[in-house]
Protein backbone atom coordinates (compact mmCIF):
# COMPACT_ATOMS: atom_id res chain seq x y z
CA UNK A 1 0.00 0.00 0.00
CA UNK A 2 0.77 3.40 -1.00
CA UNK A 3 0.10 5.78 2.46
CA UNK A 4 -1.26 4.98 5.79
CA UNK A 5 -4.14 6.37 6.86
CA UNK A 6 -4.61 6.71 10.87
CA UNK A 7 -8.34 6.07 11.65
CA UNK A 8 -10.20 7.83 14.39
CA UNK A 9 -12.29 6.02 16.86
CA UNK A 10 -15.42 6.99 15.52
CA UNK A 11 -14.87 5.78 11.98
CA UNK A 12 -13.24 2.61 12.90
CA UNK A 13 -17.25 0.92 12.62
CA UNK A 14 -15.97 1.06 9.07
CA UNK A 15 -12.31 -0.48 9.35
CA UNK A 16 -14.08 -3.32 11.01
CA UNK A 17 -11.92 -1.78 14.78
CA UNK A 18 -8.26 -0.89 13.02
CA UNK A 19 -6.71 2.04 13.89
CA UNK A 20 -4.51 2.27 10.70
CA UNK A 21 -5.31 0.91 7.54
CA UNK A 22 -3.30 1.35 4.35
CA UNK A 23 -4.81 3.19 0.90
CA UNK A 24 -3.27 4.26 -2.81
CA UNK A 25 -4.00 7.22 -4.21
CA UNK A 26 -1.33 10.02 -5.30
CA UNK A 27 -3.50 12.91 -3.77
CA UNK A 28 -5.63 12.82 -0.73
CA UNK A 29 -9.11 12.98 -2.46
CA UNK A 30 -7.31 9.58 -4.37
CA UNK A 31 -6.50 8.03 -1.29
CA UNK A 32 -10.40 9.07 0.08
CA UNK A 33 -11.34 7.37 -3.33
CA UNK A 34 -9.69 4.63 -2.27
CA UNK A 35 -10.59 4.13 1.17
CA UNK A 36 -14.48 4.24 0.13
CA UNK A 37 -13.84 1.15 -2.21
CA UNK A 38 -12.64 -1.00 0.74
CA UNK A 39 -14.38 0.83 3.67
CA UNK A 40 -17.78 1.46 1.98
CA UNK A 41 -19.70 4.79 3.70
CA UNK A 42 -16.19 6.24 5.46
CA UNK A 43 -16.00 9.38 2.76
CA UNK A 44 -18.96 10.19 3.42
CA UNK A 45 -17.88 10.65 7.26
CA UNK A 46 -15.47 12.64 6.06
CA UNK A 47 -16.61 14.69 3.32
CA UNK A 48 -19.56 17.37 3.27
CA UNK A 49 -22.50 16.75 0.55
CA UNK A 50 -20.59 19.12 -1.95
CA UNK A 51 -17.36 16.97 -1.75
CA UNK A 52 -15.70 19.01 0.77
CA UNK A 53 -13.72 18.44 4.12
CA UNK A 54 -16.78 18.63 6.94
CA UNK A 55 -15.98 21.39 9.02
CA UNK A 56 -15.11 19.42 11.76
CA UNK A 57 -12.79 17.13 10.28
CA UNK A 58 -8.97 17.92 9.88
CA UNK A 59 -6.98 15.73 7.74
CA UNK A 60 -3.18 15.86 8.28
CA UNK A 61 -0.74 14.73 5.81
CA UNK A 62 2.60 14.36 7.59
CA UNK A 63 2.62 16.59 9.85
CA UNK A 64 0.75 19.49 8.13
CA UNK A 65 -2.69 20.30 8.11
CA UNK A 66 -4.26 19.55 4.78
CA UNK A 67 -6.32 23.01 4.79
CA UNK A 68 -2.71 25.15 4.88
CA UNK A 69 -1.66 22.55 1.84
CA UNK A 70 -3.80 22.16 -1.31
CA UNK A 71 -6.84 20.50 0.56
CA UNK A 72 -7.98 17.48 -1.15
CA UNK A 73 -5.41 17.89 -4.27
CA UNK A 74 -2.37 17.74 -1.19
CA UNK A 75 0.01 15.03 -2.59
CA UNK A 76 -0.03 12.03 -0.96
CA UNK A 77 3.77 10.46 -1.97
CA UNK A 78 4.40 6.76 -1.07
CA UNK A 79 5.11 6.22 2.61
CA UNK A 80 3.29 9.29 3.68
CA UNK A 81 1.10 8.82 6.91
CA UNK A 82 -2.42 10.63 6.88
CA UNK A 83 -4.01 11.15 9.62
CA UNK A 84 -8.32 11.59 10.07
CA UNK A 85 -8.60 13.73 13.40
CA UNK A 86 -11.76 14.65 15.11
CA UNK A 87 -11.52 18.93 15.06
CA UNK A 88 -13.56 19.75 18.04
CA UNK A 89 -10.71 19.32 20.79
CA UNK A 90 -8.73 21.68 22.82
CA UNK A 91 -9.21 25.31 24.38
CA UNK B 1 -13.52 4.14 31.17
CA UNK B 2 -12.83 2.59 28.35
CA UNK B 3 -12.26 4.91 25.19
CA UNK B 4 -9.95 3.64 22.88
CA UNK B 5 -11.94 0.39 22.24
CA UNK B 6 -15.45 2.16 21.98
CA UNK B 7 -15.81 1.99 17.92
CA UNK B 8 -19.25 4.23 18.19
CA UNK B 9 -20.53 6.03 21.19
CA UNK B 10 -24.19 4.67 21.42
CA UNK B 11 -27.06 6.43 21.54
CA UNK B 12 -29.48 7.04 24.75
CA UNK B 13 -31.25 4.23 25.78
CA UNK B 14 -29.16 2.19 24.27
CA UNK B 15 -27.17 -0.51 25.84
CA UNK B 16 -23.94 1.57 27.01
CA UNK B 17 -20.65 0.05 27.44
CA UNK B 18 -19.97 -0.26 31.23
CA UNK B 19 -18.35 2.29 32.60
CA UNK B 20 -19.91 1.95 36.10
CA UNK B 21 -21.66 4.69 36.20
CA UNK B 22 -23.10 5.14 39.41
CA UNK B 23 -27.08 6.72 39.57
CA UNK B 24 -26.96 10.78 39.00
CA UNK B 25 -22.91 10.73 37.99
CA UNK B 26 -24.11 13.71 35.90
CA UNK B 27 -26.77 15.22 37.95
CA UNK B 28 -29.33 16.41 35.94
CA UNK B 29 -27.49 15.84 32.61
CA UNK B 30 -29.56 13.57 30.08
CA UNK B 31 -27.42 12.99 27.02
CA UNK B 32 -25.00 14.18 24.87
CA UNK B 33 -26.30 16.22 21.36
CA UNK B 34 -24.27 17.18 18.44
CA UNK B 35 -24.43 20.57 18.12
CA UNK B 36 -24.40 20.58 14.24
CA UNK B 37 -26.77 17.38 13.14
CA UNK B 38 -28.58 16.93 16.93
CA UNK B 39 -27.93 13.29 16.76
CA UNK B 40 -28.37 12.28 20.29
CA UNK B 41 -25.28 9.87 22.23
CA UNK B 42 -25.70 8.26 26.14
CA UNK B 43 -23.52 10.29 28.20
CA UNK B 44 -19.93 9.15 28.26
CA UNK B 45 -16.45 9.65 27.22
CA UNK B 46 -17.26 11.29 23.73
CA UNK B 47 -17.09 14.49 21.81
CA UNK B 48 -17.23 13.96 18.18
CA UNK B 49 -20.91 13.46 16.58
CA UNK B 50 -20.58 9.58 15.21
CA UNK B 51 -22.61 11.12 12.34
CA UNK B 52 -20.99 14.19 11.32
CA UNK B 53 -17.75 14.95 13.64
CA UNK B 54 -19.78 18.28 14.99
CA UNK B 55 -19.17 18.70 18.93
CA UNK B 56 -21.04 17.00 21.22
CA UNK B 57 -23.06 19.11 23.86
CA UNK B 58 -24.86 17.90 27.61
CA UNK B 59 -28.44 17.97 27.66
CA UNK B 60 -30.41 18.45 30.50
CA UNK B 61 -33.76 17.64 32.24
CA UNK B 62 -33.56 20.72 34.53
CA UNK B 63 -35.49 20.84 37.73
CA UNK B 64 -37.26 23.89 39.29
CA UNK B 65 -34.22 25.80 40.62
CA UNK B 66 -34.90 29.09 42.63
CA UNK B 67 -32.41 32.18 43.28
CA UNK B 68 -33.00 31.45 47.21
CA UNK B 69 -30.74 27.87 46.50
CA UNK B 70 -28.14 29.17 44.70
CA UNK B 71 -27.75 31.96 47.35
CA UNK B 72 -27.84 29.26 49.77
CA UNK B 73 -25.18 26.70 48.11
CA UNK B 74 -21.34 27.25 48.86
CA UNK B 75 -19.20 30.33 47.59
CA UNK B 76 -17.93 28.41 44.65
CA UNK B 77 -19.21 26.96 41.21
CA UNK B 78 -20.98 23.84 42.62
CA UNK B 79 -23.83 26.52 44.27
CA UNK B 80 -24.89 26.01 40.18
CA UNK B 81 -24.59 22.36 40.19
CA UNK B 82 -28.18 21.57 39.27
CA UNK B 83 -27.66 22.83 36.14
CA UNK B 84 -23.80 21.37 35.69
CA UNK B 85 -22.90 17.44 34.75
CA UNK B 86 -22.28 17.03 38.09
CA UNK B 87 -23.55 14.63 40.80
CA UNK B 88 -25.62 16.08 43.81
CA UNK B 89 -22.36 15.38 46.12
CA UNK B 90 -20.11 17.13 43.93
CA UNK B 91 -18.61 18.80 47.17
CA UNK B 92 -18.03 15.95 48.97
CA UNK B 93 -15.26 15.05 46.56
CA UNK B 94 -11.62 16.69 46.78
CA UNK B 95 -11.43 19.66 44.41
CA UNK B 96 -10.18 22.58 43.79
CA UNK B 97 -13.48 24.67 44.40
CA UNK B 98 -13.37 27.91 42.02
CA UNK B 99 -15.61 30.25 41.00
CA UNK B 100 -17.38 33.02 42.66
CA UNK B 101 -14.84 35.79 41.93
CA UNK B 102 -15.55 39.43 42.33
CA UNK B 103 -17.11 41.24 39.85
CA UNK B 104 -15.99 44.62 40.33
CA UNK B 105 -17.29 47.53 39.15
CA UNK B 106 -14.78 49.32 37.06
CA UNK B 107 -15.02 53.26 36.77
CA UNK B 108 -12.04 54.58 36.41
CA UNK B 109 -11.38 52.81 33.34
CA UNK B 110 -15.07 53.37 32.22
CA UNK B 111 -14.11 57.16 32.81
CA UNK B 112 -10.75 56.45 30.28
CA UNK B 113 -13.02 54.69 27.81
CA UNK B 114 -15.99 56.78 27.89
CA UNK B 115 -18.26 54.17 29.12
CA UNK B 116 -21.53 54.78 31.31
CA UNK B 117 -21.05 51.77 33.37
CA UNK B 118 -18.26 48.61 33.16
CA UNK B 119 -17.82 45.45 35.23
CA UNK B 120 -14.67 43.45 35.17
CA UNK B 121 -15.00 39.81 35.99
CA UNK B 122 -12.15 38.79 37.69
CA UNK B 123 -11.46 35.12 37.09
CA UNK B 124 -7.63 35.93 38.04
CA UNK B 125 -8.60 34.80 41.43
CA UNK B 126 -9.69 31.63 41.03
CA UNK B 127 -7.04 28.93 42.53
CA UNK B 128 -4.47 28.28 40.57
CA UNK B 129 -5.16 32.12 38.79
CA UNK B 130 -7.53 31.08 35.54
CA UNK B 131 -10.79 30.42 34.49
CA UNK B 132 -9.53 27.37 33.84
CA UNK B 133 -9.76 25.89 37.25
CA UNK B 134 -13.81 25.78 36.68
CA UNK B 135 -13.88 23.92 33.49
CA UNK B 136 -11.40 21.71 35.02
CA UNK B 137 -13.61 21.06 37.77
CA UNK B 138 -16.53 19.96 35.73
CA UNK B 139 -13.98 17.68 33.95
CA UNK B 140 -12.43 16.09 37.11
CA UNK B 141 -16.05 15.23 38.01
CA UNK B 142 -16.33 13.34 34.64
CA UNK B 143 -13.36 11.40 35.06
CA UNK B 144 -14.29 10.04 38.74
CA UNK B 145 -17.23 9.10 37.71
CA UNK B 146 -16.04 7.35 34.23
CA UNK B 147 -13.25 6.04 36.50
CA UNK B 148 -10.21 7.09 34.53
CA UNK B 149 -6.71 6.35 35.61
CA UNK B 150 -5.41 9.52 33.78
CA UNK B 151 -6.47 12.91 33.98
CA UNK B 152 -4.25 15.21 30.98
CA UNK B 153 -4.84 17.98 28.82
CA UNK B 154 -3.18 19.18 25.85
CA UNK B 155 -2.70 23.20 27.03
CA UNK B 156 -1.75 26.80 25.71
CA UNK B 157 -0.19 27.07 29.99
CA UNK B 158 -3.16 28.13 32.33
CA UNK B 159 -5.41 24.41 31.45
CA UNK B 160 -2.13 22.88 32.23
CA UNK B 161 -2.05 24.85 35.55
CA UNK B 162 -5.44 23.76 36.77
CA UNK B 163 -5.37 20.03 35.61
CA UNK B 164 -2.19 19.67 37.08
CA UNK B 165 -3.53 21.11 40.75
CA UNK B 166 -6.81 19.56 40.60
CA UNK B 167 -5.24 16.20 39.80
CA UNK B 168 -3.01 16.24 42.51
CA UNK B 169 -5.75 16.97 45.05
CA UNK B 170 -7.84 14.42 44.08
CA UNK B 171 -5.09 11.89 43.88
CA UNK B 172 -5.34 10.95 40.04
CA UNK B 173 -2.47 10.74 37.84
CA UNK B 174 -2.03 14.12 35.32
CA UNK B 175 -0.12 14.38 32.11
CA UNK B 176 -0.03 17.78 30.72
CA UNK B 177 1.05 18.73 27.25
CA UNK B 178 2.24 21.99 26.40
CA UNK B 179 4.33 23.64 23.53
CA UNK B 180 7.63 23.87 24.14
CA UNK B 181 8.21 27.51 23.75
CA UNK B 182 5.67 28.05 26.23
CA UNK B 183 6.41 31.17 29.28
CA UNK B 184 8.61 29.89 31.92
CA UNK B 185 5.94 30.63 34.62
CA UNK B 186 3.24 28.67 33.28
CA UNK B 187 5.55 25.78 32.64
CA UNK B 188 6.40 26.22 36.38
CA UNK B 189 3.07 26.37 37.39
CA UNK B 190 2.22 23.10 36.44
CA UNK B 191 5.55 21.37 36.83
CA UNK B 192 5.07 21.94 40.59
CA UNK B 193 2.04 20.15 40.54
CA UNK B 194 3.38 16.99 38.41
CA UNK B 195 6.57 14.78 37.29
CA UNK B 196 4.29 14.61 34.33
CA UNK B 197 4.98 18.10 32.01
CA UNK B 198 5.74 17.25 28.60
CA UNK B 199 7.14 19.73 26.53
CA UNK B 200 5.55 19.20 22.58
CA UNK B 201 8.12 20.58 19.87
CA UNK B 202 5.17 22.60 18.29
CA UNK B 203 2.57 24.95 18.74
CA UNK B 204 -0.68 24.45 20.43
CA UNK B 205 -2.67 22.99 17.42
CA UNK B 206 0.65 20.73 16.98
CA UNK B 207 0.01 19.67 20.74
CA UNK B 208 -3.80 19.58 20.55
CA UNK B 209 -3.25 16.88 17.43
CA UNK B 210 -1.16 14.60 19.70
CA UNK B 211 -3.32 14.86 22.64
CA UNK B 212 -6.78 14.02 20.48
CA UNK B 213 -4.47 10.55 19.04
CA UNK B 214 -3.21 9.25 22.59
CA UNK B 215 -7.39 9.62 23.38
CA UNK B 216 -8.47 7.40 20.72
CA UNK B 217 -5.30 4.78 21.44
CA UNK B 218 -5.00 5.31 25.49
CA UNK B 219 -7.31 3.16 27.90
CA UNK B 220 -8.54 4.86 30.63
CA UNK B 221 -6.90 8.61 30.28
CA UNK B 222 -9.69 11.60 30.41
CA UNK B 223 -8.39 14.51 28.06
CA UNK B 224 -10.42 17.31 29.69
CA UNK B 225 -10.00 18.73 26.91
CA UNK B 226 -10.78 16.34 24.05
CA UNK B 227 -12.77 12.79 25.32
CA UNK B 228 -14.29 14.97 28.43
CA UNK B 229 -14.90 17.70 26.52
CA UNK B 230 -18.49 18.34 26.43
CA UNK B 231 -18.49 18.30 30.29
CA UNK B 232 -15.29 20.30 30.30
CA UNK B 233 -16.98 22.74 28.56
CA UNK B 234 -20.22 23.38 30.67
CA UNK B 235 -17.81 24.85 33.67
CA UNK B 236 -17.44 27.99 31.77
CA UNK B 237 -21.35 28.21 32.17
CA UNK B 238 -20.24 29.28 35.74
CA UNK B 239 -19.22 32.81 35.01
CA UNK B 240 -22.51 33.35 32.72
CA UNK B 241 -24.19 32.75 36.27
CA UNK B 242 -22.06 34.54 38.48
CA UNK B 243 -21.96 37.41 36.27
CA UNK B 244 -26.10 37.63 36.38
CA UNK B 245 -26.52 36.84 40.13
CA UNK B 246 -23.68 39.21 40.88
CA UNK B 247 -25.45 41.71 39.31
CA UNK B 248 -28.23 41.51 41.43
CA UNK B 249 -30.25 38.72 39.16
CA UNK B 250 -29.97 40.26 35.50
CA UNK B 251 -27.94 40.22 32.59
CA UNK B 252 -25.65 42.67 31.59
CA UNK B 253 -26.78 44.74 28.07
CA UNK B 254 -22.59 43.78 26.42
CA UNK B 255 -19.83 41.64 27.26
CA UNK B 256 -16.52 41.55 26.02
CA UNK B 257 -14.78 37.65 26.19
CA UNK B 258 -11.51 36.36 24.77
CA UNK B 259 -11.72 33.93 22.27
CA UNK B 260 -9.29 30.87 22.10
CA UNK B 261 -11.22 28.11 21.47
CA UNK B 262 -14.46 29.84 21.81
CA UNK B 263 -15.66 27.65 23.85
CA UNK B 264 -16.08 29.78 27.19
CA UNK B 265 -17.93 32.64 24.86
CA UNK B 266 -20.56 30.26 23.58
CA UNK B 267 -20.77 28.52 27.36
CA UNK B 268 -21.64 32.34 28.90
CA UNK B 269 -23.84 32.67 26.03
CA UNK B 270 -25.72 29.21 27.28
CA UNK B 271 -25.79 30.48 30.78
CA UNK B 272 -27.74 33.37 29.95
CA UNK B 273 -30.20 31.43 28.03
CA UNK B 274 -30.76 28.87 30.78
CA UNK B 275 -31.51 31.69 32.97
CA UNK B 276 -33.69 32.82 30.99
CA UNK B 277 -35.30 29.80 30.54
CA UNK B 278 -35.52 28.74 34.15
CA UNK B 279 -37.03 32.18 35.26
CA UNK B 280 -34.10 33.12 37.35
CA UNK B 281 -33.39 36.42 34.79
CA UNK B 282 -35.36 38.49 32.71
CA UNK B 283 -35.29 37.96 29.32
CA UNK B 284 -33.64 40.81 27.35
CA UNK B 285 -31.56 41.81 24.33
CA UNK B 286 -27.64 41.02 25.25
CA UNK B 287 -24.45 41.60 23.06
CA UNK B 288 -21.68 39.38 23.46
CA UNK B 289 -18.33 40.54 21.74
CA UNK B 290 -15.50 38.19 21.12
CA UNK B 291 -11.12 39.33 21.76
CA UNK B 292 -8.43 37.94 19.73
CA UNK B 293 -4.95 39.07 18.98
CA UNK B 294 -3.86 39.86 15.78
CA UNK B 295 -1.63 37.31 15.47
CA UNK B 296 -4.09 34.46 16.22
CA UNK B 297 -7.43 35.84 14.85
CA UNK B 298 -8.92 33.67 12.62
CA UNK B 299 -12.66 34.43 14.40
CA UNK B 300 -12.09 38.12 13.68
CA UNK B 301 -11.00 37.87 10.39
CA UNK B 302 -13.63 35.37 9.31
CA UNK B 303 -16.39 37.99 11.09
CA UNK B 304 -14.69 40.77 9.23
CA UNK B 305 -14.83 38.98 5.72
CA UNK B 306 -18.57 37.85 6.42
CA UNK B 307 -17.59 33.98 6.20
CA UNK B 308 -19.60 31.19 8.04
CA UNK B 309 -16.13 29.04 8.52
CA UNK B 310 -13.44 30.08 9.93
CA UNK B 311 -10.17 29.39 7.79
CA UNK B 312 -7.01 28.17 10.90
CA UNK B 313 -3.87 30.24 10.76
CA UNK B 314 -0.15 29.50 11.80
CA UNK B 315 0.07 31.82 15.84
CA UNK B 316 1.98 34.23 16.35
CA UNK B 317 1.59 36.56 18.84
CA UNK B 318 2.09 36.96 22.93
CA UNK B 319 -1.10 36.30 23.54
CA UNK B 320 -0.13 32.88 23.58
CA UNK B 321 -3.38 31.45 25.89
CA UNK B 322 -4.74 32.49 22.96
CA UNK B 323 -3.17 31.35 20.76
CA UNK B 324 -5.64 28.61 19.01
CA UNK B 325 -5.03 28.15 15.07
CA UNK B 326 -8.06 26.57 14.45
CA UNK B 327 -10.89 26.81 17.15
CA UNK B 328 -13.24 24.42 17.79
CA UNK B 329 -16.54 26.68 18.61
CA UNK B 330 -15.27 29.56 16.17
CA UNK B 331 -18.37 29.14 13.69
CA UNK B 332 -20.15 29.26 16.89
CA UNK B 333 -18.74 32.94 17.86
CA UNK B 334 -19.48 34.12 14.70
CA UNK B 335 -23.31 32.86 14.78
CA UNK B 336 -23.91 34.29 18.16
CA UNK B 337 -21.63 37.67 18.15
CA UNK B 338 -23.77 38.42 14.39
CA UNK B 339 -27.34 37.27 16.44
CA UNK B 340 -26.59 39.02 19.08
CA UNK B 341 -25.56 42.64 17.36
CA UNK B 342 -21.87 41.90 18.93
CA UNK B 343 -18.46 41.90 16.54
CA UNK B 344 -15.34 40.08 16.80
CA UNK B 345 -12.41 42.24 16.74
CA UNK B 346 -8.39 41.73 17.35
CA UNK B 347 -5.37 43.62 18.24
CA UNK B 348 -1.51 43.73 18.42
CA UNK B 349 0.75 43.12 20.53
CA UNK B 350 1.99 46.28 21.25
CA UNK B 351 -1.88 47.13 21.93
CA UNK B 352 -2.45 43.50 23.81
CA UNK B 353 0.77 44.92 26.12
CA UNK B 354 -1.15 48.65 26.63
CA UNK B 355 -4.48 46.94 27.20
CA UNK B 356 -2.17 45.07 30.53
CA UNK B 357 -1.14 48.53 31.30
CA UNK B 358 -4.41 50.17 31.01
CA UNK B 359 -6.24 47.70 33.28
CA UNK B 360 -3.49 47.57 36.50
CA UNK B 361 -3.49 51.71 36.15
CA UNK B 362 -6.91 52.44 36.26
CA UNK B 363 -8.31 49.39 38.40
CA UNK B 364 -5.32 47.54 40.01
CA UNK B 365 -5.88 44.19 38.57
CA UNK B 366 -2.85 42.28 36.71
CA UNK B 367 -4.30 40.44 33.83
CA UNK B 368 -2.02 38.26 31.74
CA UNK B 369 -1.98 38.50 27.75
CA UNK B 370 -5.98 37.59 27.67
CA UNK B 371 -6.85 40.03 29.64
CA UNK B 372 -4.88 42.36 27.78
CA UNK B 373 -6.39 41.36 24.82
CA UNK B 374 -10.30 41.66 26.23
CA UNK B 375 -9.21 45.38 27.68
CA UNK B 376 -7.61 46.41 24.49
CA UNK B 377 -10.81 44.85 22.64
CA UNK B 378 -13.07 46.75 24.25
CA UNK B 379 -11.47 50.33 24.07
CA UNK B 380 -11.06 49.49 20.35
CA UNK B 381 -14.55 48.51 20.24
CA UNK B 382 -15.44 51.86 21.96
CA UNK B 383 -13.36 54.02 19.27
CA UNK B 384 -14.37 52.52 16.68
CA UNK B 385 -18.34 52.78 17.61
CA UNK B 386 -18.94 49.10 17.49
CA UNK B 387 -19.50 48.91 21.29
CA UNK B 388 -22.65 51.11 22.82
CA UNK B 389 -20.55 53.39 25.66
CA UNK B 390 -24.21 54.29 27.00
CA UNK B 391 -25.21 50.36 28.33
CA UNK B 392 -24.14 48.20 30.76
CA UNK B 393 -20.88 46.66 29.93
CA UNK B 394 -18.71 43.29 31.26
CA UNK B 395 -15.10 42.19 30.43
CA UNK B 396 -14.13 38.89 31.55
CA UNK B 397 -10.37 38.99 32.78
CA UNK B 398 -9.31 35.13 32.64
CA UNK B 399 -5.73 35.35 34.01
CA UNK B 400 -3.18 36.95 36.18
CA UNK B 401 -0.11 38.80 34.76
CA UNK B 402 2.42 37.08 37.09
CA UNK B 403 1.90 34.43 34.61
CA UNK B 404 3.24 36.62 31.92
CA UNK B 405 5.79 38.74 33.22
CA UNK B 406 7.50 38.54 30.01
CA UNK B 407 4.79 40.58 27.77
CA UNK B 408 5.43 43.56 29.95
CA UNK B 409 8.73 43.22 31.99
CA UNK B 410 10.69 45.76 29.54
CA UNK B 411 8.04 48.44 29.59
CA UNK B 412 7.70 48.90 33.06
CA UNK B 413 10.24 49.26 36.12
CA UNK B 414 11.89 51.76 38.68
CA UNK B 415 11.15 55.22 37.87
CA UNK B 416 13.94 56.44 38.91
CA UNK B 417 17.09 54.81 40.74
CA UNK B 418 18.53 57.07 43.60
CA UNK B 419 21.14 57.04 46.67
CA UNK B 420 19.31 56.78 49.94
CA UNK B 421 18.58 60.15 50.71
CA UNK B 422 16.05 63.02 50.71
CA UNK B 423 17.96 64.96 48.50
CA UNK B 424 18.61 62.61 45.93
CA UNK B 425 14.40 61.45 46.11
CA UNK B 426 13.80 65.06 45.65
CA UNK B 427 15.82 65.98 43.28
CA UNK B 428 15.06 62.49 40.86
CA UNK B 429 12.00 63.78 39.15
CA UNK B 430 9.63 61.28 40.71
CA UNK B 431 6.94 62.95 41.55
Amino acid sequence: MAVSVRIPTILRTYTAGESEVGADGTTLAEVLDDLERHHGGIRARVLDDEGGLRRFVNVYVGNDDVRFLDGLQTPTPDGTQISIIPAVAGG
Amino acid sequence: MSTATDTSAPTPGDTAPDHGLREGAFGNATALACRECGHQVALGPYYACPECFGPLEVHYAFPAVTREEIAAGPRNIWRYKALLPVPDDIEQSPNTEPGFTRLLRADNLAAQLGLTRLWVKDDSTNPTNSFKDRVVACALSAAIELKAQVFACPSTGNLANAVAAAGARAGIKTVVFIPADLEKPKQVNSAVYTDRLVAVNGNYDDVNRLASEIAGEEEGWAFVNVNVRPFYAEGSKTLGYEIAEQLGWRLPDQVVIPVASGSQLTKVDKAFKELVQLGLVEDKPYKIFGAQATGCSPVSAAYKQGHDVVRPVKPDTIAKSLAIGNPADGPYVLDICRASGGAVEDVSDDEVREGILLLARTEGIFTETAGGTTTAVLKKLVETGQLDTSLETVIINTGMGLKTLDAISDRVGPAATIDPSYAAFTGSGVL
